[in-house]
């Protein structure tokens, strides 16, 4: 019963996984654009929601909706004042300034919040659990946060095939050149991917914040695991996210069950497994 | 040919250069387009057939007077908005986006807002296999498939002109008459027309004019009937040997 246990918790882990990768696989499936600062965006959104539920007294759950509008805002403007100048045949300009800006938003968060560890306190929410069997818990905060995931990959899912805007992302995706001769401005297409990723992002940023501690140096691990659920889960491809976290989530479980100190080795193997046998992922939708 | 020529204007070009870093492409391209008129570019490859459309549509940024459409200058203009002022192009190569539909593909010419006569409905009468193909992907198609969605995504914009840059490059010459056979129905709705091509015979029967472009510059211009043979080959390949 304990590995049913394990896989289980580690599917529910791998939700977090999904969320921090969903905004990294989407910004990549647009304008093939590797965003490096993506971990400490992670870390930066987590800290608008302290200050959220510090200074306006709010649960962890609903500073999301001062979150989530402040991320794509910041998305949508660092995209269309900084990252949209580094876009062109060279992958290598934003590859630097992503990075750039990632070592920018440590020292920022650094100097305004210090290097303590933080972490937003839920309540009840902490520790309330849902029995399943006798032997078989499920913690409800895992569980909201699995089922969040589930929802935002549905709806990114729904945005890119059932609506106009998803239709240009993907036409933006193919040809960003071609697509400024149907009148649309590229700029403002990758622009508003950049926003919509960010505030997922806020999302996951909430449910890490709640989960576990955090300090501004911690955005590059978050980084690493949204690498790897995206790489696992196939190049551009939404759903493949969320299989690819799981995948990261289920392996560090069982390499837990098996000796605790092989947690993060065993996704970290996984990934090098997957990246060996199936270089391109399990279910890659890009084409180059 | 098109019978609704007005001797007017709609866009011309002055002096246009073109440079792909220091690489120059054109060298002072002076050209116009009367409204209603069908115009076809000719010269080998390399000779600035496609730089000097890309120019036009704002794909590669010039002088602003440089390119006037209705007295406009719109040579610093972006794609976008020079697809907004009534110029759409097919590009060469159709480009057709492959993660869409074909429906998709079409759809994606309207999004410039530009209102007129030219709908799906349309769109699928001029081309009626489109329509029992619409929800199949864009790369489904046969070659020449795929050049009708470029001609009816560009003519979803309702443009006031028509760039069709190679649309027979790589098809069997039936499917080639096929689409020129669209030609005349598009001019007929008021569409002014410009044509690049290679195929000298193709391009001569469907325009009112013909510029010859040769290594950057316009090496002849004239109506079809007053060219000769030896001027055009003479223009196409620079070379006297060739004439002969």
């Amino acid at each position: 019963m304990s590995w049913i246990d394990a896989i289980l918790q580690g599917t529910l882990l791998g939700g977090q996984y999904a969320l921090y990768a969903a905004g990294l696989s989407l910004i990549f499936g647009v304008m093939r654009l590797v965003n490096i600062a993506h971990g400490d965006l992670i870390i930066l959104g987590a800290y608008i929601a302290l200050v959220c539920v510090e200074m306006l007294g709010l649960h962890p759950l609903l500073s999301m909706i001062i979150v989530c509008p402040t991320m794509f805002a910041i998305g949508y403007w660092m995209q269309k004042l900084v990252l949209n100048k580094t876009l062109g045949n060279d992958i290598l300009p934003p590859l630097l300034v992503t990075f750039g800006l990632s070592i920018i938003l440590q020292n920022v968060l650094m100097e305004v919040f210090s290097a303590d560890s933080q972490r937003l306190q839920s309540g009840v929410l902490d520790t309330a659990s849902l029995q399943l069997t006798d032997e078989l818990t499920i913690g409800w905060l895992p569980l909201i946060c699995f089922v969040t995931a589930v929802i935002v990959i549905a709806s990114l899912q729904f945005l890119f095939y059932r609506t106009t805007m998803g239709m240009v992302f993907r036409a933006t995706s193919d040809k960003a050149e071609i697509v400024q001769l149907m009148g649309v401005k590229k700029d403002r297409v990758f622009a508003l991917a950049m926003g919509i990723a960010l505030a997922v992002v806020g999302i996951a940023s909430v449910f890490m914040a709640m989960r576990t501690n955090f300090d501004p140096s911690v955005g590059p691990g978050r980084l690493l695991y949204a690498f790897e659920a995206v790489i696992i889960g196939g190049l551009g491809n939404i759903w493949g996210t969320l299989l690819g976290g799981i995948i990261i989530g289920v392996s560090q479980a069982i390499g837990a069950q098996i000796n605790p100190g092989w947690q993060q080795l065993a996704g970290h193997l996984a990934f090098l497994l997957i990246l060996i046998f199936r270089p391109n992922g399990l279910f890659p939708r890009t084409k180059d | 040919m098109s019978n609704h020529v007005l001797n007017q204007p709609i866009l011309y070009t002055q002096k246009l250069t073109a440079f792909y870093g220091d690489f120059q492409a054109l060298f002072g391209i002076d050209f116009h387009l009367n409204i209603g008129e069908t115009v076809a570019i000719i010269g080998s490859n390399g000779a600035g057939k496609t730089t000097f459309l890309r120019s036009i549509t704002g794909l590669l940024c010039n002088e602003p007077s440089s390119v006037k459409f209705s007295g406009q200058p719109i040579g610093a203009s972006s794609p976008d908005e020079i697809v907004k002022l009534g110029i759409a192009m097919v590009p060469e190569g159709r480009q057709l986006f492959p993660s869409l539909s074909v429906e998709e593909n079409l759809r994606m010419g309207s999004l410039s807002g530009r209102s007129g006569q030219w709908d799906l409905r349309n769109i699928y009468e001029l081309f009626p296999v489109l329509k029992e193909r619409r929800h199949h992907g864009s790369m489904d198609l046969s070659g020449g498939q795929q050049q009708m969605v470029a001609i009816g995504r560009a003519l979803m914009a309702n443009p006031s002109i028509l760039l069709c840059d190679e649309i027979s490059l790589g098809l069997a010459p039936i499917i080639i008459k096929d689409i020129y056979r669209a030609l005349p129905a598009i001019c007929s709705e008021g569409v002014t027309v410009v044509v690049v091509e290679q195929d000298i015979r193709q391009a001569m029967a469907v325009s009112d004019r013909v510029y010859c472009f040769q290594e950057g510059r316009i090496s002849l211009e004239g109506r079809p009937d007053e060219l000769t043979t030896e001027a055009i080959t003479h223009a196409y390949f620079g070379l006297e040997d060739a004439v002969s």
